[in-house]
């Protein structure tokens, strides 16, 4: 795949699936990020860590301009994806999450079934085929959600009838069903027990061989173990704007890291 | 004055009560909290005190006693049979010989007596030659608990008057004609034309409604026009501001006095549209159209008049969707408008239908609007189309409550209980929709 | 690289995803979604039509009633006699009754309609508050005109009956003003109620814990606390007791008189236009232009109060939220 890019560029640079520069996003006046560049490896899971306030969530979420959708929010600088700048003007918002997925802090199926759930994205995409080609679509998504044994007889249940934990993975499978190239998680787990948390990482593990994944982590044992690079964030107190600290691989970052303040978090000293 | 010493604290002679004190202080206190809360209760009576005087007034009125009188007495007419029983020849015959001959042309004018059928021969009757008068009208309360009274008073004034239960509330009082005449009136031609209205009304302000509710609560912040060309940016603030005076204007508009919204269709729909609205301009002149003073009309005055409420309780159950679900949708790569088709609107809709039958429910008891729109008193024909003039229930209620004789009182009362079970009937319908349609979605 | 990419060996593997692989993410125009704000945009225009329509009738035609020779300015608001037969038109007779039966209502509705408020916000358990919600409701859903009934044929006998047939007239403004009282009295409660719940909690446990009764927290503590919320729904009460037009027109009387007795009939600007726009009509009379002369003034009125009460209103919600 990969093979008909747009950009010529793109081709010969693909070890980064997304990659942010120079990115500052304000929320009307306020800084809320400032100068912000890292990337997004091919078939990697990146985790965004820090304190809360440190605004690894703004940043997760202009990688797929759903921060467009609050009032006053501007994002400056570039996110580059295939080559291309996300916030070019001439870049269509939703062209973009189409292709770069996500997955929210809190587990939102619609009060849809089980199917339709899983329907829906490929229909709104315009989705061309047969009810037995969807039937199948739908089932290979499940399965791909490690689902699909735990709900195959009840398709037609509403998907607010499922555990918390499943509805969370019925919201991947819902993500994977148009078939994204990147998938951005939202603190995931925060709301579910540690049973349903480590099946959902299993199932990131699974997902990078296809999906490059982003995950907003405040859980650090989780970027420790479900990770392959870390990116560190930290709020500037001067101007309350969040910053990077360290960016590199998971390994690095905790075992040895290089700055102070990632080793003072990292061992649970502030945040 | 010298300086006085300082007195301790407590020897001042300002103090909190001490002791024994404190008991009776609280005491005396709870008891004051005990009478008020009782004064509290009291008003909640009286409101519910209210409500059923109301219930109780108008049933008192649309039930009750009548002394009816007849011209004829219909043994004399018949021999001692009942009119049912006579064949149509007999019924001729009988109008024949009672009607002075001038009454028999005009009414073989309209139809040869002999080509009519007896049920039409027996009402004629009933109309030219028994004449049954009510002579007198008694609330329920008299007629039931002032019985002695009433039969005295009966047998002195008007001694070949019989006193019988009246139920103003009847079947034929639902399916008869306007009539000047209130035993024989019916509440016909203003239930359909408030039925006409409801639907009208619905039809307009229903999507008008949701249209300006969903432009408001989602495109709101929306730019329409190019923000990086000045031209576009220019259109994009008029758009912006516009949009913010549309708001604050829907708030002002929903208190503005209903009769004001009369006055706004009478000027316009009635007289400024009058070709559209008198279906002159498409050809429909079916000679009942008074002017502009048309079902259209009136309807067009009403959507106007709950539009503001429409939009509101709409932009609620807009409100009331969860933005997770939106942010799924577009997270999706859904475009604005499938997320609102096909997530928020199907998630709103139980709220959004029954805000919307609750404004129109209430719209459809106004009466202010529709007499200055110009709402017939008087018509005996059906509304047939959307350019036919018009009664409606409120228009015959408040008519009949000035007329000063208490038989047009008694029909009033029963075309209020008539008016009420409408209105009931749509707001149940209005719960049970939404509940049949919240169900549906969580199985 | 592809075959990394596609685990699954089934050649559909990609339905959805080939398309979305060879993706442009160039803005193409959504030439149906422009279309559909469009619309949505227009619907809620209407309301600015509306509006501007009200505003340009009402002044169009009251211009044309001033412009005419019969009357002034000046006469309108001064003189107290309204009797277009003789060419009299000053507003103020129908103004007097307006505010007659207006701060009669208020005098019904306000201590009623708050004390109902406070009762449910502070008193009533769960149980009886979910009995009391509908039967509000219920009151505020009767059509006005049933209202009118009740006023002709139930209120005013009663008065007469108290206050001798010779004192009370037949139509009279204590009559209408009473049962629109009632009328506006469930405005006033749920508004009420609303303003009272929102004072937070903290500050009856504070007056609780200081060792004041109940009643004490609820009279000095949250009526204070809520007490713009409350002037509101008072304001919102009025502006619909003024523009209230059934109850006037059946119960009130037909005549514009100039008094201040209550017992008397007296004709309102809302009962006015009802009566003159219920007869036949013929446009372009001075009739018909006085009755848009007096919705102007009414339309005001009514406007300048529920824009009071909503500054009012926004101001509160500064203070607590």
């Amino acid at each position: 795949m990969a093979m008909k890019a747009i950009d010529p560029q793109y081709t010969a640079d693909t070890k980064y699936a997304l990659e942010v520069r120079n990115v500052d996003i304000y929320y009307s006046a306020f800084r809320a990020v400032k100068n912000c560049s890292f990337g997004m490896e091919r078939n990697k899971i990146t985790a965004l860590i820090g304190p809360s306030g440190c605004g690894k969530s703004t940043v997760l979420r202009s990688l797929n301009r759903m921060n467009d959708l609050i009032a006053g929010a501007r994002t400056e600088g570039e996110v580059l994806y295939r080559g291309q700048n996300l916030y070019d003007p001439d870049i269509d918002a939703v062209q973009v999450r189409r292709s770069i997925g996500m997955v929210f802090q809190k587990a939102n199926p619609f009060p849809k079934s089980i199917y339709d759930n899983i329907a829906y994205g490929p229909r709104v995409n315009g989705w061309k085929g047969s009810k037995a080609e969807m039937d199948e679509l739908v089932e290979r998504a499940l399965r791909g959600a490690v689902l699909w044994d735990e709900v195959k007889d009840d398709l037609k249940k509403s998907g607010l009838a499922i555990s918390g934990g499943q509805q969370q993975r019925l919201c991947i499978a819902r993500a994977l069903a148009v078939e994204p190239e990147v998938i951005l998680m939202d603190e995931p787990c925060s709301a579910l027990d540690p049973i349903s948390t480590l099946k959902i990482e299993e199932l990131m593990f699974e997902l990078r061989q296809r999906y490059s994944i982003v995950i907003v982590t405040h859980n650090m044992q989780q970027a420790a173990r479900a990770s392959d690079n870390t990116v560190f964030f930290l709020m500037d107190k001067e101007d309350r704007a969040g910053q990077i600290v360290e960016y590199g691989p998971t390994e690095q970052i905790f075992q040895s890291p290089k700055d102070e303040r990632t080793e003072q978090y990292i061992s649970g000293r502030f945040g | 004055m010298s300086a006085e010493p300082l007195t301790p604290l407590s020897a001042s002679t300002g103090r909190l009560p001490q002791g024994e004190e404190v008991k009776q202080n609280v005491a005396s206190r709870q008891q004051r909290g005990k009478l008020w809360q009782a004064s509290l209760l009291f008003s909640v009576f009286v409101g519910l005190l209210v409500l059923l005087l109301l219930a109780w007034n108008i049933v008192n009125d649309a039930f009750g006693g009548i002394a009816v009188q007849e011209a004829v007495e219909v043994e004399a007419l018949t021999g001692g049979r009942e009119l049912e029983e006579l064949a149509q020849p007999e019924l001729v015959a009988i109008l024949e010989e009672n009607l002075r001959s001038r009454v028999l042309r005009n009414l073989n004018r309209e139809q040869p007596l002999a080509e009519r059928d007896a049920e039409n021969l027996i009402e004629v009757i009933l109309f030219e030659i028994i004449k049954p008068e009510v002579v007198a009208t008694f609330s329920l309360y008299d007629y039931l608990f002032n019985r002695a009274e009433i039969e005295a008073q009966l047998a002195q004034d008007f001694p070949r008057a019989e006193l019988e239960f009246k139920s103003w509330l009847r079947w034929d009082f639902i399916v008869n004609p306007m009539s000047s005449n209130p035993i024989f009136a019916g509440v016909r031609t203003a239930l359909l034309g408030t039925l006409w209205l409801l639907v009208l009304t619905i039809l307009i302000s229903f999507p008008l409604g949701l249209g300006a509710a969903i432009y408001l609560e989602e495109y709101q912040s929306d730019k329409i026009f190019d923000e990086r060309k000045p031209v576009g940016r220019f259109f994009n603030r008029v758009i912006e501001r516009s949009t913010s005076i549309i708001s604050t204007n829907i708030y002002n508009l929903s208190g503005v006095p209903s009769i004001i919204y009369g006055m706004l269709g009478l000027a316009i729909f009635v007289r400024a549209l009058e070709a559209f609205t008198s279906g002159s301009f498409f050809g429909a002149n079916e000679g009942t159209t008074a002017n502009g003073r048309t079902i259209i009309s009136a309807a067009l005055t009403m959507s106007l008049l709950v539009l503001p409420v429409v939009i509101i309780s709409s932009q609620e159950a807009i409100k009331a969707v969860p933005s997770t679900l939106r942010q799924a949708s577009l997270g999706l790569g859904a475009t604005k408008w499938q997320t609102i088709w096909k997530i928020v609107l199907p998630n709103a809709l139980p709220g959004i239908l029954t805000g919307t039958i609750l404004a129109i429910s209430r719209a459809i008891g106004e009466t202010a609007p529709l007499i200055v729109v110009g709402a017939s008193t008087f018509i005996v024909t059906d509304p047939t189309s959307i350019f036919s003039k018009f009664t409606v229930l409120p228009i015959q209620i408040y008519n009949w409550t000035s007329r000063p004789q208490d038989e047009f009182r008694a029909i009033a009362a029963a075309a209020i209980i008539t008016l009420l079970i409408l209105l009931l009937s749509l707001n149940a319908t209005a719960i049970l929709l939404r509940n049949y349609l919240r169900s549906r979605r969580v199985s | 690289m592809a075959d990394q990419l596609r685990v699954n060996s089934d050649p559909r593997a990609a339905l959805a995803g080939d398309a979305v692989k060879q993706v442009d993410l160039r803005k193409r125009p959504r030439i149906g979604e422009t279309i559909i704000q469009t619309i949505l945009y227009a619907c809620g225009f209407i309301s600015i039509f509306t509006t501007i329509g009200i505003v340009y009738v009402l002044g169009q035609e009251s211009l044309r009633f001033f412009a005419s020779d019969e009357v002034s300015l000046v006469e309108f608001f001064t003189n107290t006699v309204w009797q277009p037969v003789i060419g009299e038109f000053g507003i103020l007779p129908l103004v007097n009754s307006t505010m007659m039966v207006t701060i009669i209502a208020l005098m019904v509705a306000i201590p009623l309609g708050l004390a109902m408020a406070i009762y449910m916000a502070e008193y009533a358990s769960e149980r009886v508050r979910a009995f009391l919600k509908p039967v509000i409701e219920l009151l505020a859903g009767i059509p006005t005109v049933v209202y009118g009934f009740f006023a002709l044929t139930f209120v005013t006998p009663w008065l007469r009956e108290i206050f001798g047939r010779d004192v009370v007239q037949i139509y009279n403004v204590m009559s209408a003003g009473l049962v629109v009282g009632i009328l506006i009295t469930p405005i006033i409660a749920t508004l009420s109620e609303d303003a009272l719940s929102a004072v937070p909690s903290g500050l009856r446990q504070a007056s609780l814990g200081l060792g004041a009764t109940k009643w004490e927290t609820a009279i000095r503590v949250v009526v204070p606390a809520a007490f713009s919320g409350i002037v509101a729904a008072s304001i919102v009460a009025m502006s619909r007791a003024i523009g209230e037009t059934m109850v006037v027109a059946l119960a009130a009387g037909a005549s514009p008189q100039f008094t201040f007795n209550p017992f008397l009939p007296a004709e309102t600007m809302t009962g006015h236009i009802a009566r003159i726009s219920g007869g036949d009509l013929s446009y372009q009379t001075i009739d018909y232009n006085s009755i848009f002369a007096i919705g102007l003034v009414l339309f005001f009125m009514t406007l300048t109060l529920n824009i009071v009460s909503r500054m009012i209103v926004r101001r509160f919600r500064e203070v607590y939220e």
